[in-house]
Protein backbone atom coordinates (compact mmCIF):
# COMPACT_ATOMS: atom_id res chain seq x y z
CA UNK A 1 0.00 0.00 0.00
CA UNK A 2 2.93 2.69 0.82
CA UNK A 3 4.61 2.04 -2.02
CA UNK A 4 1.14 2.54 -4.07
CA UNK A 5 0.74 5.34 -2.47
CA UNK A 6 4.61 6.79 -2.91
CA UNK A 7 4.02 5.39 -7.21
CA UNK A 8 0.81 7.26 -7.85
CA UNK A 9 2.37 10.41 -6.14
CA UNK A 10 5.71 10.58 -7.91
CA UNK A 11 3.46 9.62 -10.72
CA UNK A 12 0.95 12.13 -10.53
CA UNK A 13 3.73 15.18 -10.14
CA UNK A 14 5.26 13.86 -13.62
CA UNK A 15 1.91 13.95 -15.17
CA UNK A 16 1.65 17.76 -14.19
CA UNK A 17 4.68 18.32 -16.61
CA UNK A 18 3.07 15.85 -19.07
CA UNK A 19 0.38 18.02 -18.77
CA UNK A 20 2.12 21.11 -19.29
CA UNK A 21 3.70 19.58 -22.79
CA UNK A 22 0.51 18.45 -23.81
CA UNK A 23 -1.81 21.67 -23.65
CA UNK A 24 1.13 23.41 -25.68
CA UNK A 25 0.98 20.42 -28.19
CA UNK A 26 -2.66 20.77 -28.24
CA UNK A 27 -2.49 24.71 -28.40
CA UNK A 28 -0.81 24.50 -31.96
CA UNK A 29 -2.99 21.79 -33.01
CA UNK A 30 -6.58 23.30 -32.14
CA UNK A 31 -5.35 27.12 -33.46
CA UNK A 32 -2.58 26.10 -36.42
CA UNK A 33 -4.15 22.71 -37.26
CA UNK A 34 -0.16 20.95 -37.57
CA UNK A 35 0.54 18.12 -35.11
CA UNK A 36 4.35 18.81 -34.20
CA UNK A 37 6.13 16.20 -34.02
CA UNK A 38 9.20 18.20 -33.03
CA UNK A 39 7.46 19.32 -29.88
CA UNK A 40 9.24 17.33 -27.74
CA UNK A 41 12.39 18.48 -29.04
CA UNK A 42 11.97 22.00 -28.10
CA UNK A 43 11.59 20.65 -24.30
CA UNK A 44 14.69 19.36 -24.99
CA UNK A 45 16.46 22.60 -26.38
CA UNK A 46 14.69 24.53 -22.86
CA UNK A 47 16.65 22.10 -20.87
CA UNK A 48 19.86 22.29 -23.08
CA UNK A 49 19.60 25.77 -22.30
CA UNK A 50 18.89 25.67 -18.17
CA UNK A 51 21.99 23.51 -18.16
CA UNK A 52 24.48 25.68 -20.19
CA UNK A 53 23.11 28.42 -18.21
CA UNK A 54 23.84 26.65 -15.19
CA UNK A 55 27.23 25.44 -15.84
CA UNK A 56 28.28 28.39 -17.85
CA UNK A 57 27.22 31.14 -15.34
CA UNK A 58 26.16 28.92 -12.42
CA UNK A 59 22.62 30.20 -13.12
CA UNK A 60 19.54 28.59 -11.43
CA UNK A 61 17.10 26.78 -13.34
CA UNK A 62 14.31 28.34 -12.07
CA UNK A 63 16.12 31.67 -12.58
CA UNK A 64 16.96 30.88 -16.04
CA UNK A 65 13.43 30.78 -17.00
CA UNK A 66 13.61 34.83 -17.19
CA UNK A 67 16.06 34.25 -20.27
CA UNK A 68 14.38 30.76 -21.53
CA UNK A 69 10.75 31.53 -21.85
CA UNK A 70 10.99 34.88 -23.83
CA UNK A 71 13.87 32.68 -26.02
CA UNK A 72 11.55 29.97 -26.73
CA UNK A 73 8.73 31.99 -27.76
CA UNK A 74 11.42 33.99 -30.10
CA UNK A 75 12.19 30.55 -31.42
CA UNK A 76 8.18 29.56 -31.62
CA UNK A 77 7.55 32.63 -33.66
CA UNK A 78 10.97 31.48 -35.96
CA UNK A 79 9.82 28.12 -36.28
CA UNK A 80 5.94 29.15 -37.44
CA UNK A 81 7.37 31.37 -40.02
CA UNK A 82 10.05 29.62 -41.27
CA UNK A 83 8.40 25.46 -41.17
CA UNK A 84 4.67 25.75 -40.49
CA UNK A 85 3.54 28.40 -42.00
CA UNK A 86 4.80 27.14 -45.57
CA UNK A 87 3.16 23.77 -44.63
CA UNK A 88 -0.20 25.04 -43.35
CA UNK A 89 -2.32 24.56 -46.43
CA UNK A 90 -0.90 21.20 -47.57
CA UNK A 91 -2.15 17.72 -46.54
CA UNK A 92 -1.57 15.68 -43.16
CA UNK A 93 1.18 13.16 -44.33
CA UNK A 94 3.47 16.28 -45.15
CA UNK A 95 2.56 18.28 -42.37
CA UNK A 96 3.89 14.98 -40.64
CA UNK A 97 6.90 14.35 -42.56
CA UNK A 98 8.10 17.75 -42.08
CA UNK A 99 7.90 18.09 -38.20
CA UNK A 100 9.32 14.24 -37.71
CA UNK A 101 12.32 15.75 -40.10
CA UNK A 102 12.48 18.73 -37.87
CA UNK A 103 12.51 16.42 -34.90
CA UNK A 104 15.84 14.22 -36.04
CA UNK A 105 17.15 17.45 -37.26
CA UNK A 106 17.22 19.06 -33.81
CA UNK A 107 17.79 16.13 -32.17
CA UNK A 108 20.92 15.03 -34.95
CA UNK A 109 22.04 19.08 -34.01
CA UNK A 110 21.89 18.33 -30.05
CA UNK A 111 24.01 15.38 -30.27
CA UNK A 112 26.27 17.35 -32.66
CA UNK A 113 27.06 20.22 -30.75
CA UNK A 114 26.66 18.97 -27.09
CA UNK A 115 27.72 15.45 -27.43
CA UNK A 116 25.69 12.84 -26.12
CA UNK A 117 26.06 11.91 -22.73
CA UNK A 118 23.71 13.16 -20.07
CA UNK A 119 23.74 16.50 -19.13
CA UNK A 120 22.56 16.79 -15.27
CA UNK A 121 22.18 19.66 -13.17
CA UNK A 122 22.39 19.33 -9.23
CA UNK A 123 21.52 21.97 -7.31
CA UNK A 124 21.03 22.09 -3.61
CA UNK A 125 17.66 20.86 -4.01
CA UNK A 126 18.08 18.45 -6.66
CA UNK A 127 18.47 15.52 -4.27
CA UNK A 128 15.93 16.72 -1.42
CA UNK A 129 13.01 15.16 -0.27
CA UNK A 130 10.48 16.22 2.26
CA UNK A 131 8.11 13.15 4.48
CA UNK A 132 4.40 13.47 4.05
CA UNK A 133 2.60 10.91 6.20
CA UNK A 134 5.39 8.65 5.20
CA UNK A 135 5.42 9.07 1.49
CA UNK A 136 8.72 10.97 0.16
CA UNK A 137 8.30 13.97 -1.99
CA UNK A 138 11.11 15.02 -4.18
CA UNK A 139 11.21 19.14 -3.54
CA UNK A 140 12.06 19.31 -7.47
CA UNK A 141 9.52 17.16 -8.70
CA UNK A 142 6.62 19.05 -6.51
CA UNK A 143 7.63 22.45 -7.29
CA UNK A 144 8.19 21.01 -11.41
CA UNK A 145 4.30 20.02 -10.78
CA UNK A 146 2.81 22.74 -9.19
CA UNK A 147 5.27 25.71 -11.66
CA UNK A 148 3.31 23.48 -14.73
CA UNK A 149 -0.13 24.01 -12.54
CA UNK A 150 0.08 27.27 -12.35
CA UNK A 151 0.89 27.38 -16.19
CA UNK A 152 -1.77 25.70 -17.04
CA UNK A 153 -4.24 27.46 -15.07
CA UNK A 154 -2.42 30.81 -16.92
CA UNK A 155 -3.20 29.48 -20.02
CA UNK A 156 -6.98 28.67 -19.41
CA UNK A 157 -7.14 32.28 -17.95
CA UNK A 158 -5.79 33.68 -21.49
CA UNK A 159 -7.66 31.52 -23.23
CA UNK A 160 -11.16 31.85 -21.54
CA UNK A 161 -10.81 35.37 -20.21
CA UNK A 162 -8.87 37.70 -22.46
CA UNK A 163 -9.63 38.95 -25.86
CA UNK A 164 -6.47 37.04 -27.35
CA UNK A 165 -7.56 33.75 -25.93
CA UNK A 166 -11.10 34.58 -27.89
CA UNK A 167 -10.08 35.28 -30.63
CA UNK A 168 -7.35 31.55 -30.64
CA UNK A 169 -10.59 29.56 -29.80
CA UNK A 170 -12.57 31.40 -32.83
CA UNK A 171 -9.43 30.92 -34.72
CA UNK A 172 -9.57 26.68 -33.94
CA UNK A 173 -12.97 26.41 -34.60
CA UNK A 174 -13.57 28.36 -37.82
CA UNK A 175 -10.47 30.18 -38.98
CA UNK A 176 -12.09 31.00 -42.38
CA UNK A 177 -14.71 32.75 -40.30
CA UNK A 178 -12.17 33.99 -38.45
CA UNK A 179 -10.50 36.07 -41.65
CA UNK A 180 -13.92 36.77 -42.93
CA UNK A 181 -14.69 39.32 -39.76
CA UNK A 182 -11.29 40.78 -39.98
CA UNK A 183 -9.02 38.92 -37.97
CA UNK A 184 -5.46 39.13 -38.72
CA UNK A 185 -5.43 35.41 -37.93
CA UNK A 186 -1.76 34.64 -39.53
CA UNK A 187 -0.94 36.84 -36.81
CA UNK A 188 -2.17 34.53 -34.66
CA UNK A 189 -0.81 31.63 -35.29
CA UNK A 190 2.54 33.05 -34.17
CA UNK A 191 0.78 33.78 -31.07
CA UNK A 192 -0.12 30.21 -30.52
CA UNK A 193 3.34 28.64 -31.81
CA UNK A 194 5.20 31.02 -29.57
CA UNK A 195 3.27 30.08 -26.57
CA UNK A 196 3.39 26.80 -27.37
CA UNK A 197 6.90 26.37 -28.11
CA UNK A 198 7.52 28.37 -25.00
CA UNK A 199 5.89 26.26 -22.65
CA UNK A 200 7.60 23.54 -24.02
CA UNK A 201 10.84 24.98 -23.41
CA UNK A 202 9.66 25.77 -19.69
CA UNK A 203 8.66 22.46 -19.21
CA UNK A 204 11.95 21.63 -20.24
CA UNK A 205 13.36 23.36 -17.39
CA UNK A 206 11.51 22.54 -14.95
CA UNK A 207 12.42 19.26 -15.54
CA UNK A 208 16.34 19.82 -15.13
CA UNK A 209 16.67 19.66 -11.45
CA UNK A 210 15.69 15.80 -11.56
CA UNK A 211 16.02 14.88 -15.04
CA UNK A 212 19.11 15.04 -17.13
CA UNK A 213 19.37 16.27 -20.39
CA UNK A 214 20.51 14.08 -23.66
CA UNK A 215 19.84 14.56 -27.60
CA UNK A 216 17.03 11.86 -27.61
CA UNK A 217 15.13 13.25 -24.92
CA UNK A 218 12.76 15.12 -26.78
CA UNK A 219 11.29 12.05 -28.58
CA UNK A 220 9.90 10.46 -25.77
CA UNK A 221 8.21 13.53 -24.73
CA UNK A 222 6.36 14.25 -28.12
CA UNK A 223 5.02 10.32 -28.29
CA UNK A 224 3.94 11.12 -24.34
CA UNK A 225 2.29 14.71 -25.45
CA UNK A 226 0.67 12.58 -28.40
CA UNK A 227 -0.72 10.15 -26.93
CA UNK A 228 -2.04 12.58 -24.02
CA UNK A 229 -3.54 14.60 -26.57
CA UNK A 230 -5.43 11.77 -28.31
CA UNK A 231 -6.25 10.24 -25.32
CA UNK A 232 -7.54 13.49 -23.81
CA UNK A 233 -9.05 14.85 -26.47
CA UNK A 234 -7.98 16.73 -29.75
CA UNK A 235 -8.37 20.30 -28.92
CA UNK A 236 -9.63 19.83 -25.53
CA UNK A 237 -7.06 21.53 -22.98
CA UNK A 238 -8.74 19.53 -19.90
CA UNK A 239 -8.77 16.81 -21.74
CA UNK A 240 -4.61 17.61 -21.64
CA UNK A 241 -4.74 18.26 -18.49
CA UNK A 242 -6.49 14.98 -17.51
CA UNK A 243 -4.69 13.18 -19.87
CA UNK A 244 -0.47 14.42 -18.51
CA UNK A 245 -1.71 13.67 -15.13
CA UNK A 246 -3.10 10.19 -16.13
CA UNK A 247 -0.52 9.14 -18.09
CA UNK A 248 2.29 10.25 -15.50
CA UNK A 249 0.40 8.12 -13.14
CA UNK A 250 -0.27 4.89 -15.48
CA UNK A 251 3.50 5.21 -16.43
CA UNK A 252 4.86 5.58 -13.28
CA UNK A 253 2.94 2.43 -12.07
CA UNK A 254 3.76 -0.09 -15.27
CA UNK A 255 7.35 0.95 -14.31
CA UNK A 256 6.84 -0.25 -10.67
CA UNK A 257 3.98 -3.07 -11.07
CA UNK A 258 5.04 -4.61 -14.22
CA UNK A 259 8.37 -3.80 -15.22
CA UNK A 260 10.46 0.01 -16.03
CA UNK A 261 11.05 -2.52 -19.85
CA UNK A 262 7.65 -2.35 -20.48
CA UNK A 263 6.38 1.50 -19.64
CA UNK A 264 6.23 2.41 -23.28
CA UNK A 265 4.81 -0.66 -24.22
CA UNK A 266 2.18 -0.09 -21.92
CA UNK A 267 1.48 3.78 -22.72
CA UNK A 268 1.21 2.59 -26.58
CA UNK A 269 -1.13 -0.23 -25.58
CA UNK A 270 -3.71 2.50 -24.12
CA UNK A 271 -2.99 4.68 -26.71
CA UNK A 272 -4.21 1.74 -29.26
CA UNK A 273 -7.49 0.97 -27.12
CA UNK A 274 -8.28 4.66 -26.80
CA UNK A 275 -8.06 5.13 -31.07
CA UNK A 276 -10.19 2.30 -31.63
CA UNK A 277 -12.73 2.48 -28.95
CA UNK A 278 -12.88 6.21 -28.39
CA UNK A 279 -11.05 8.18 -31.02
CA UNK A 280 -12.29 11.61 -30.22
CA UNK A 281 -10.47 11.14 -27.13
CA UNK A 282 -12.39 11.73 -23.16
CA UNK A 283 -13.04 15.26 -23.54
CA UNK A 284 -12.63 15.54 -26.82
CA UNK A 285 -15.32 16.96 -29.70
CA UNK A 286 -13.54 14.55 -32.42
CA UNK A 287 -12.83 18.00 -34.19
CA UNK A 288 -9.08 17.37 -36.21
CA UNK A 289 -9.28 13.06 -35.75
CA UNK A 290 -9.19 12.45 -39.28
CA UNK A 291 -6.81 15.30 -39.90
CA UNK A 292 -4.27 13.64 -38.14
CA UNK A 293 -5.99 10.43 -39.65
CA UNK A 294 -7.09 8.59 -36.58
CA UNK A 295 -10.74 8.30 -37.86
CA UNK B 1 -19.44 54.49 -52.79
CA UNK B 2 -18.59 50.71 -53.28
CA UNK B 3 -18.13 50.15 -56.77
CA UNK B 4 -17.28 46.78 -58.47
CA UNK B 5 -16.44 46.41 -62.31
CA UNK B 6 -15.83 43.93 -64.78
CA UNK B 7 -15.18 40.88 -61.81
CA UNK B 8 -13.68 37.53 -62.63
CA UNK B 9 -13.06 34.87 -60.22
CA UNK B 10 -12.40 30.97 -60.37
CA UNK B 11 -12.26 28.37 -57.71
CA UNK B 12 -9.33 26.54 -59.04
CA UNK B 13 -9.90 25.85 -62.64
CA UNK B 14 -13.25 26.55 -63.05
CA UNK B 15 -14.99 30.19 -63.38
CA UNK B 16 -17.47 31.34 -60.86
CA UNK B 17 -17.53 34.79 -61.85
CA UNK B 18 -17.25 36.16 -65.41
CA UNK B 19 -18.22 39.58 -65.68
CA UNK B 20 -19.69 41.13 -62.66
CA UNK B 21 -20.60 44.93 -62.46
CA UNK B 22 -22.23 46.99 -60.23
CA UNK B 23 -22.61 50.03 -58.15
CA UNK B 24 -23.70 50.56 -54.04
CA UNK B 25 -24.95 53.81 -53.43
CA UNK B 26 -24.00 55.33 -50.33
CA UNK B 27 -26.86 53.89 -48.16
CA UNK B 28 -30.45 51.58 -48.92
CA UNK B 29 -30.85 48.42 -49.57
CA UNK B 30 -29.69 46.81 -52.35
CA UNK B 31 -30.35 42.99 -53.61
CA UNK B 32 -28.13 41.00 -55.27
CA UNK B 33 -30.49 38.14 -57.40
CA UNK B 34 -30.19 35.32 -59.36
CA UNK B 35 -30.41 31.53 -59.71
CA UNK B 36 -28.37 28.81 -57.69
CA UNK B 37 -25.28 29.19 -58.34
CA UNK B 38 -25.14 32.17 -60.73
CA UNK B 39 -22.27 33.54 -58.46
CA UNK B 40 -24.29 35.43 -55.78
CA UNK B 41 -21.96 34.41 -52.75
CA UNK B 42 -18.80 34.05 -55.03
CA UNK B 43 -19.26 38.35 -55.51
CA UNK B 44 -19.48 38.89 -52.03
CA UNK B 45 -16.41 36.67 -51.58
CA UNK B 46 -14.74 39.08 -53.54
CA UNK B 47 -15.82 41.96 -52.11
CA UNK B 48 -15.12 41.27 -48.91
CA UNK B 49 -11.17 39.98 -50.26
CA UNK B 50 -11.29 36.09 -49.14
CA UNK B 51 -11.39 35.37 -52.97
CA UNK B 52 -8.98 37.11 -55.14
CA UNK B 53 -10.58 38.57 -58.35
CA UNK B 54 -8.74 37.41 -61.53
CA UNK B 55 -9.82 40.25 -63.44
CA UNK B 56 -11.98 43.67 -62.73
CA UNK B 57 -11.57 46.38 -59.94
CA UNK B 58 -13.24 47.05 -56.62
CA UNK B 59 -13.45 50.26 -55.63
CA UNK B 60 -14.38 51.92 -52.44
CA UNK B 61 -14.60 55.74 -52.28
CA UNK B 62 -12.63 55.97 -55.32
CA UNK B 63 -10.42 53.92 -53.69
CA UNK B 64 -8.85 50.57 -55.62
CA UNK B 65 -8.90 48.02 -52.95
CA UNK B 66 -9.35 45.06 -55.26
CA UNK B 67 -5.66 43.98 -53.60
CA UNK B 68 -6.78 44.85 -50.11
CA UNK B 69 -6.83 42.22 -47.48
CA UNK B 70 -10.34 40.74 -45.69
CA UNK B 71 -9.02 42.43 -42.62
CA UNK B 72 -8.49 45.66 -44.28
CA UNK B 73 -11.22 45.92 -45.76
CA UNK B 74 -13.23 45.61 -42.57
CA UNK B 75 -11.48 48.03 -41.06
CA UNK B 76 -12.76 50.57 -44.15
CA UNK B 77 -16.28 49.29 -43.28
CA UNK B 78 -16.62 46.70 -45.58
CA UNK B 79 -18.34 43.56 -43.94
CA UNK B 80 -20.02 40.24 -44.85
CA UNK B 81 -22.30 38.32 -42.74
CA UNK B 82 -21.75 34.58 -44.57
CA UNK B 83 -24.88 32.28 -45.54
CA UNK B 84 -25.36 29.93 -43.06
CA UNK B 85 -24.55 33.02 -40.67
CA UNK B 86 -20.64 30.71 -39.36
CA UNK B 87 -20.85 31.97 -35.40
CA UNK B 88 -18.41 30.54 -33.63
CA UNK B 89 -20.68 28.14 -31.95
CA UNK B 90 -18.57 26.86 -29.02
CA UNK B 91 -18.41 31.03 -28.13
CA UNK B 92 -21.11 32.91 -26.24
CA UNK B 93 -23.09 35.38 -27.87
CA UNK B 94 -20.95 38.27 -26.46
CA UNK B 95 -17.90 36.42 -27.16
CA UNK B 96 -19.09 36.69 -31.12
CA UNK B 97 -19.98 40.44 -30.89
CA UNK B 98 -16.62 41.36 -29.35
CA UNK B 99 -14.89 39.48 -32.52
CA UNK B 100 -17.22 41.47 -35.02
CA UNK B 101 -15.71 44.59 -33.22
CA UNK B 102 -11.84 42.81 -33.55
CA UNK B 103 -10.63 46.00 -35.79
CA UNK B 104 -12.27 48.63 -33.99
CA UNK B 105 -11.47 47.00 -30.44
CA UNK B 106 -8.86 49.95 -29.66
CA UNK B 107 -10.78 53.06 -29.91
CA UNK B 108 -11.95 52.35 -26.10
CA UNK B 109 -15.42 52.41 -27.33
CA UNK B 110 -15.88 48.45 -27.62
CA UNK B 111 -18.93 48.81 -24.56
CA UNK B 112 -20.68 51.80 -26.30
CA UNK B 113 -21.06 49.44 -29.31
CA UNK B 114 -22.01 46.45 -28.03
CA UNK B 115 -24.84 48.54 -25.59
CA UNK B 116 -26.44 49.60 -28.75
CA UNK B 117 -26.10 46.13 -31.08
CA UNK B 118 -28.03 44.89 -27.85
CA UNK B 119 -30.63 47.84 -27.38
CA UNK B 120 -31.02 47.28 -31.08
CA UNK B 121 -31.42 43.00 -31.15
CA UNK B 122 -32.63 43.04 -27.19
CA UNK B 123 -32.88 39.07 -27.44
CA UNK B 124 -29.28 38.91 -28.23
CA UNK B 125 -28.62 40.99 -24.42
CA UNK B 126 -30.78 38.37 -22.88
CA UNK B 127 -28.79 35.63 -24.46
CA UNK B 128 -25.24 37.48 -23.88
CA UNK B 129 -23.43 34.41 -22.30
CA UNK B 130 -25.59 31.66 -23.98
CA UNK B 131 -23.23 29.73 -26.40
CA UNK B 132 -23.88 31.06 -29.83
CA UNK B 133 -24.82 27.14 -30.78
CA UNK B 134 -27.34 26.74 -29.50
CA UNK B 135 -29.72 29.85 -30.18
CA UNK B 136 -32.24 29.23 -32.33
CA UNK B 137 -31.99 30.13 -36.27
CA UNK B 138 -34.01 33.25 -36.31
CA UNK B 139 -31.34 34.20 -33.11
CA UNK B 140 -28.81 33.04 -34.50
CA UNK B 141 -29.42 35.38 -37.40
CA UNK B 142 -29.66 38.40 -35.51
CA UNK B 143 -26.08 37.63 -33.35
CA UNK B 144 -24.67 36.84 -37.00
CA UNK B 145 -26.03 40.23 -38.56
CA UNK B 146 -24.83 42.11 -34.83
CA UNK B 147 -21.73 40.45 -35.29
CA UNK B 148 -21.30 42.38 -38.63
CA UNK B 149 -22.24 45.68 -37.46
CA UNK B 150 -20.55 45.94 -34.09
CA UNK B 151 -17.27 46.86 -36.55
CA UNK B 152 -19.86 49.99 -38.07
CA UNK B 153 -19.69 48.72 -41.51
CA UNK B 154 -21.02 51.67 -43.88
CA UNK B 155 -21.47 48.37 -46.21
CA UNK B 156 -22.90 45.23 -45.07
CA UNK B 157 -23.16 42.49 -47.55
CA UNK B 158 -25.60 39.65 -46.36
CA UNK B 159 -25.62 35.95 -47.99
CA UNK B 160 -28.84 34.36 -47.82
CA UNK B 161 -30.21 36.07 -44.41
CA UNK B 162 -33.80 34.34 -44.49
CA UNK B 163 -32.35 30.75 -45.41
CA UNK B 164 -34.15 28.43 -43.36
CA UNK B 165 -35.77 30.83 -40.83
CA UNK B 166 -40.17 30.99 -40.36
CA UNK B 167 -41.95 33.57 -42.01
CA UNK B 168 -42.65 35.54 -39.28
CA UNK B 169 -38.88 35.86 -38.20
CA UNK B 170 -37.97 36.46 -42.34
CA UNK B 171 -40.14 39.50 -41.83
CA UNK B 172 -38.93 41.00 -38.85
CA UNK B 173 -35.07 40.64 -40.25
CA UNK B 174 -35.98 42.38 -43.54
CA UNK B 175 -37.47 45.37 -41.47
CA UNK B 176 -34.45 45.42 -39.11
CA UNK B 177 -31.99 45.80 -42.69
CA UNK B 178 -34.07 48.59 -43.60
CA UNK B 179 -33.79 50.41 -40.51
CA UNK B 180 -29.74 50.01 -40.25
CA UNK B 181 -29.95 51.00 -44.09
CA UNK B 182 -32.03 54.08 -42.55
CA UNK B 183 -29.59 54.74 -40.37
CA UNK B 184 -26.93 55.27 -43.61
CA UNK B 185 -25.74 51.61 -44.11
CA UNK B 186 -25.81 50.51 -47.42
CA UNK B 187 -26.98 46.60 -47.63
CA UNK B 188 -26.19 44.21 -49.95
CA UNK B 189 -28.73 41.49 -49.60
CA UNK B 190 -28.14 38.18 -51.63
CA UNK B 191 -31.60 36.15 -51.76
CA UNK B 192 -33.08 33.34 -53.49
CA UNK B 193 -36.89 34.94 -52.10
CA UNK B 194 -36.64 37.18 -55.14
CA UNK B 195 -40.44 38.85 -54.34
CA UNK B 196 -39.60 38.92 -50.43
CA UNK B 197 -36.28 41.22 -51.43
CA UNK B 198 -37.55 43.01 -53.67
CA UNK B 199 -39.99 44.25 -51.45
CA UNK B 200 -37.46 45.18 -49.41
CA UNK B 201 -34.66 46.65 -51.39
CA UNK B 202 -34.75 50.43 -53.23
CA UNK B 203 -32.57 48.46 -55.85
CA UNK B 204 -31.72 45.58 -57.61
CA UNK B 205 -28.57 43.54 -59.66
CA UNK B 206 -29.35 40.42 -61.43
CA UNK B 207 -27.00 37.80 -61.64
CA UNK B 208 -26.72 35.41 -64.08
CA UNK B 209 -23.78 32.34 -64.81
CA UNK B 210 -21.18 34.51 -63.78
CA UNK B 211 -22.33 38.05 -65.67
CA UNK B 212 -24.51 41.01 -64.03
CA UNK B 213 -27.25 40.99 -66.74
CA UNK B 214 -29.99 44.16 -65.12
CA UNK B 215 -29.49 46.90 -62.52
CA UNK B 216 -32.36 48.97 -61.35
CA UNK B 217 -34.67 49.96 -58.88
CA UNK B 218 -36.86 47.46 -57.49
CA UNK B 219 -39.71 48.99 -59.42
CA UNK B 220 -37.86 48.95 -62.91
CA UNK B 221 -36.55 45.45 -62.17
CA UNK B 222 -39.65 43.68 -61.14
CA UNK B 223 -41.54 45.33 -64.37
CA UNK B 224 -38.61 43.94 -66.53
CA UNK B 225 -40.56 41.92 -68.76
CA UNK B 226 -37.21 39.42 -68.81
CA UNK B 227 -36.86 39.64 -65.40
CA UNK B 228 -40.14 38.86 -64.71
CA UNK B 229 -40.10 35.62 -66.83
CA UNK B 230 -37.08 34.51 -65.81
CA UNK B 231 -36.77 35.04 -61.79
CA UNK B 232 -40.32 36.19 -60.64
CA UNK B 233 -42.41 33.09 -62.31
CA UNK B 234 -44.90 35.11 -64.13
Amino acid sequence: MEILIQTLVAGVLLGGVYALVSVGLNLLFGVVRVINFAHGEFVMIGMYIAFWLWAGLGLDPYVSLLIVAPAMFLLGVIFQRGIIQPIQGTSANMKIFVTVGISIILQNLALFLWGGQHRTVSTSYSTSVFNLGGVTISVGRLIAFIGALVLVAALFYIMNRTMTGTVLRAIAEDGPTAVLVGIPVKKFYFVATGISVMLAGVAGVMLTPFTSASPMFGFHMTLIAFIVVVIGGMGSMVGSLVGGVLLGAIETLAGTYISPALQQAVLFAIFIIVVLVRPQGLFGKGAGTEEVGLK
Amino acid sequence: MLKVEGLAAFYGESQALENVSFELPDNGVTALLGANAAGKTTTLRVVSGVLPARRGTVTFNGVNITKATPEERVRLGIVHVPEGRRLFGTLSVEENLLLGGYSKRKDGNSKERLDRIYSMLPKLAERRTQLAGTLSGGEQQMCAVGRGLMSEPTVLMIDEMSLGLAPVIVSQMFSFVKEIAARGVSVLLVEQQVQHALQAADRATIIDRGVTTHSGTSEEIRNDPKVREAYLGV
